[in-house]
């Protein structure tokens, strides 16, 4: 008797330290090539957002909040500032002593070493990561999006329905429907159907790119994929198709809330600006759902005498003595006396000096704009609407006095290598 | 130059607190809220951190729940250590029941905690000083002169009012403190004390056990002042920005003098950079017709009114029509709308609803506390 209390105690402990009933892999290695300079010497998940964010502050902080700590980061392109940013995972209390967050660059292994050919094969190559934990369930997101989420909802979703795979969707207007994945459902949420980017769209259902899976299931759909060296090794190309023609129920999670891709210039820049109007449901003072970050350590934001700052967030460490109007400016920026900003996005640690102009432009992080230098235009100035778009000006740069960067361009221009 | 430099920090975080009552009444003077974003001990633990003195005792005596709070496990300043790190010491109420009345008797309250410790110099430092204290430097003067006591100082002119919450120093031509006066009613230019010191730990604990012995609590009193001509006591010249809080004018002043850019540049020296405890606010937001000049305004602070020449910290509001001028606003604090605020000080999470106007003096500000409704 006293030896079965034992054991059964023993086994209970055991499972409690051997087991997570959800584990999440957030696939962290996109380079996010039409950043361009900004994604030059960074992966797309490390770029700053929101004024003290990376991108990748979202998923992980969404994590926290639905509960799910133990989450696998799969890193692989420039993944130098990503990792020091996550280091051991504490600025989103993912230390743990069991679970937490882990970055999983590419290995080496006795059969040889190669990188993630894909999504799905990024998720192969750590089967052994997710098997410590033996979780029920897999939840698979990218760091490219921006949007706060409660996993959990989505995790009973996949649980009441019963299902094998459920893939989060976004109703999106019809015009938009062809950049997107498209998943056609039945009248029960069954997806029966799916169409990457479709010239056609016969549905408006997009998918946001975040999968729960049963794991059991997924294992074994990751390795026959793996075997098959015809097949492309991504879920949207490969596993996805391969589960709806095996007859596995596959379920659509309609998403309501803001959801937005930041992979273009342009979308990056809006969903910056998106933060500033009231009427856009990115509330980032919730207190009941807060984006958790690495800070800097740096004073309180200083405005002086001559600063007119309007329909702006500003950062810790600021000096901001210009106009700043619509923008949103990043820990350790210095706008001096006289220098104007305006729908403009300007990363940490970079100086607009005196008489320098920035509309509509995206500025990297520890960039210099010299005195009267001109960054980008306003639309309105611009004859032809196609010569207009947002400028860039990349990471460490420095734009000379009276300097002209002109709406659309890109400092470094790696667009034409 | 800062590896395995062998010094105990120690830092008292309930002295002083009878300058500023109203301040300390729920809180220590460690926890008192500076700056925007700051607690009072900020100062020197970042500046031990930043000078390699990785092993600090925080002695308490009475409402440190907001100290603890702040500090947690020390890992904002790099101080959550298996070696050394950050250590909290709440009265040991058998020694001295509880209470002790003197830097002396709270050290004999804590002599089990520095003899344990391995370092063989102690550095003891107040709160009540705003400044980045360049440790490095003092620990190598005290080495160099063969001090017993190495006691930091600045030149400054004092009037009536802070110079009966100082202590003064008389040094002589070899930087010898041949005198000490304690809460004199002096004013003018003199030598003031900024409550550091370095010891060896061996003389130390010789000090703290006669002291016991005798009945003795108040270091300043018996030890520099009663000994300065058997002890060899060097003053050390801080020479940095720095501000003392020996009243809430003085308070008040201290946070509007970091308004000035060049004051901030000598007290957030990127050589010493200042840690505090990690809130995850978002950063602060101005809204359409927000208008603000000459002010610090934290992360988490949505502002829609005017704000001139003030410090906000984190988490505050400000609603529309309503003008801060002249004023310190907390953390958390609300403003309602069309409300007029001028040289007030609001504590942490004070309900200012609309329409109301509060006037202090600059020699004079209001103080509104804790938690109030208006």
């Amino acid at each position: 008797m006293f030896i079965n209390l034992f054991c059964n105690e023993r086994m209970k402990y055991k499972n409690m330290y051997t087991k997570k009933e959800c584990v999440a892999m957030l696939l962290a290695g996109g380079q996010g090539s039409r950043l361009y300079a900004l994604t030059q010497d960074m992966a797309k998940p490390a770029v700053p957002y929101g004024g003290k964010y990376r991108i990748i502050d979202f998923p992980l902080s969404n994590c926290v909040n639905s509960g799910i700590d133990t989450v696998g980061v799969l890193t692989q392109y420039q993944p130098l500032v990503l990792n020091d940013y996550i280091g051991n995972g504490q600025p989103w209390d993912l230390d743990k002593q069991y679970g937490g967050a882990h970055c999983l660059p590419p290995y080496q292994t006795a059969l040889g070493a190669e990188w993630y050919k894909g999504t799905a094969n990024a998720i192969y190559q750590n089967i052994a990561f997710v098997d410590r934990y033996s979780p029920e369930y897999v939840i698979i997101l990218s760091g490219d999006h921006i949007y706060k989420m409660d996993y959990n909802d989505m995790l009973q979703f996949h649980k009441d329905k019963g299902a094998d795979a459920t893939i989060a969707v976004l109703d999106v207007p019809l015009d938009e429907a062809s950049r997107f994945g498209i998943m056609i459902t039945d009248d029960n949420g069954n997806i029966v159907d799916f169409e990457e980017k479709p010239k056609q769209p016969r549905s408006t259902l997009a998918s946001m790119g975040i999968y729960v899976f049963t794991w059991a299931k997924l294992r074994q759909y990751l390795i026959d994929n793996e075997n098959n060296p015809d097949e492309d090794k991504d879920f949207g190309k490969a596993i996805i198709p391969n589960m709806m023609n095996a007859g596995e129920k596959l379920v659509a999670y309609a998403f309501d809330g803001y959801w937005k891709d930041v992979g273009t210039l342009d979308s990056l820049w809006e969903a910056n600006m998106d933060i500033l109007n009231p009427n856009i449901p990115i509330d980032l003072y919730d207190p009941d759902w807060k984006m958790y970050s690495r800070n800097p350590v740096l004073p309180p934001q200083y405005f002086g005498e001559n600063a007119n700052v309007e329909n702006s967030m500003v950062a810790e460490g600021c000096i901001i003595d210009g106009d700043i109007d619509f923008s949103v400016i990043f820990e350790g920026v210095t706008i001096e006396k006289g220098a104007k900003v305006t729908d403009s996005i300007i990363m940490p640690g970079s100086v607009i000096k005196e008489g320098a102009v920035v509309e509509y432009a995206i500025v990297g992080e520890n960039s210099i704009v010299e005195k009267n230098a001109r960054i980008g235009a306003r639309p309105e100035t611009v004859e032809n609407r196609d010569d207009w778009g947002i400028a860039v000006v990349g990471h460490n740069q420095v734009i000379t006095e009276g300097q002209k960067v002109g709406p659309k361009d890109m400092v470094p221009d790696i667009r034409k290598k | 130059m800062s590896l395995n430099k062998n010094i105990l920090g120690l830092i008292f975080a309930n002295m002083h607190e009878d300058v500023i009552p109203e301040l300390t009444r729920q809180r220590t003077m460690g926890s008192v809220l500076f700056g925007g974003r700051y607690r009072m001990i900020d100062f020197v633990l970042s500046s031990m951190t930043n000078s390699g003195v990785d092993e600090v005792g925080v002695v308490t005596k009475s409402n440190y729940q907001s100290l603890l709070d702040h500090l947690g496990s020390g890992r904002e300043w790099d101080m959550a250590r298996k070696i050394g790190g950050l250590h909290l010491l709440p009265p040991f109420s058998n020694v001295t029941s509880g209470m002790y009345r003197g830097r002396l008797e709270a050290l004999y309250g804590i002599s089990d905690f520095i003899k344990a410790s391995a370092a063989d110099y102690v550095i003891m430092s107040d709160c009540d000083v705003i400044t980045g204290f360049d440790y490095d430097a003092i620990f190598e003067a005290h080495v160099k002169s063969g001090a017993d006591i190495t006691a930091v100082y600045a030149r400054s002119a004092l009037d009536l009012d802070a110079a009966a919450h100082s202590n003064v120093f008389g040094i002589d031509g070899d930087g010898r403190v041949t005198s000490v006066l304690i809460d004199p009613r002096i004013s003018g230019e003199c030598n003031v004390a900024l409550n550091t010191y370095v010891i060896s730990k061996s003389l130390l604990m010789k000090i703290i056990s006669e002291g016991a012995a005798q009945g003795h609590y108040s270091f300043a009193k018996t030890i520099l002042q009663d000994r300065c001509s058997e002890f060899k006591i060097i003053g050390y010249e801080h020479k940095s920005y720095f501000s003392k809080i020996t009243s809430i004018k003085s308070y008040y002043d201290a946070n509007m003098a970091i308004l000035s850019t060049e004051n901030r540049k000598a007290l957030f020296r990127d050589d010493n950079p200042i840690y505090t405890k990690i809130r995850d606010n978002p950063p602060a937001k101005l809204a359409i017709g927000a208008k603000v000049r000459n002010s610090l305004i934290a992360d988490g602070c949505i502002i829609e009114g005017t704000v001139e020449n003030s410090v906000l910290f984190r988490g505050a509001r400000v609603a529309k029509g309503s003008v801060v001028r002249n004023s310190i606003v907390m953390q958390d604090t609300v403003i309602g709308k069309n409300c007029t605020l001028d040289s007030v000080i609001t504590d942490k999470v004070v309900k200012i609803t609309e329409g109301k106007v509060l006037t202090g003096s600059s020699n004079y500000p209001i103080y509104i506390g804790k938690g109030a409704q208006i």
